[in-house]
């Protein structure tokens, strides 16, 4: 391992990290709920379910036009063959609900918790995460 | 009322996405990549969250009803089984396939790009799956 110090954004890595926390304490406290991406996508068509979560995608869809207001958008490098997102975000689908949590609700708000249930979550995306990054990159390569 | 304060955290939250450098799967596989050239910038995303989240959660715990008088909802679920160890492992692949989670999959998807397209539609359709099995197989 080597760190990778030009791309290595400490400053602006940690403060976008502390404004999702504040959405999460925002919503949490304001609304009582849990900012879990994957749950709340997974519920957006639920009738039943709360208005509150449309409100809340809403948002997170506009925020890339109120940041351009602001700041030059970050450029978002997708540089991987089409079919590798269509079958990441089969199985990104299906693992987060099955698991009850995606990086945001387990490994946010769960450790923010201190859930031991979403600890466990993290630390094996986490680990999966590391190892098919190695199998593609070092074992395979791309 | 709630529908604007949820509004507003999640205009927070994709900002935050997009200000740590989260919104880019470029510098997400950067960093599931521990063995090669290692980017630790998400693990920063992870602290500066988890440091205002700690706060936060700890004064929520202890509430019965949000400040908009609405039901504190936190998570009762404790177990540690079968399901969230499958679940949490499969998420982890498909996360460490693209450099995508949901998060930065919508954010992206907001600002018109074709993978981020291909990726939510797909990740519904997963999400639609996992409904399915939990029905059907009553998996547990």
């Amino acid at each position: 391992m080597s760190i990778d110090w030009t791309h290595f954004t400490f400053g602006q890595s940690l403060t976008g990290g502390m404004l999702i926390g504040l959405a999460a304490v925002m919503l949490i406290l304001l609304n009582g709920q849990i900012a879990g991406i994957s749950g709340i996508v997974s519920k957006l068509f639920n009738v039943r379910q709360g208005m509150w979560r449309w409100a809340f995608v809403m948002g997170l869809l506009l925020s890339p036009y109120l940041y351009r207001f602001f700041a030059t958008l970050p450029a978002a490098q997708f540089e991987l063959h089409w079919s590798v997102y269509l079958i990441a975000g089969f199985v990104v689908g299906l693992g987060s609900r099955l698991g009850s949590g995606c990086t945001s609700g387990h490994g946010v708000c769960g450790l923010s918790r201190l859930s031991k249930r979403s600890l466990v979550a993290t630390v094996v995306f986490m680990g999966t995460g590391f190892a098919t990054v190695y199998v593609a990159r070092h074992l395979i390569g791309e | 009322m709630p529908f604007l304060t949820a509004a507003l955290a999640g205009v927070i939250f994709g900002i935050g996405l997009l200000l740590s450098g989260m919104a880019s799967p470029v510098k997400v596989l950067g960093f599931l990549d521990l063995t090669g050239h290692w980017d630790p910038s998400l693990a920063m995303v992870m602290a500066g969250a988890i440091a205002i989240g700690v706060v936060g959660f700890a004064f929520a715990k202890r509430q019965t009803h949000s400040l908009l008088k609405l039901p504190m909802e936190l998570p009762r679920a404790t177990a540690i089984d079968r399901r969230l160890i499958i679940g949490s492992a499969l998420f982890g692949i498909g996360w460490g396939l693209a450099g995508v989670c949901p998060g930065p999959g919508l954010v992206s998807l907001a600002m018109g790009i074709p993978q981020a397209i291909i990726f939510v539609a797909a990740m519904l359709a997963g999400m639609q799956l996992s409904g399915f099995i939990q029905k059907r197989l009553r998996f547990k």
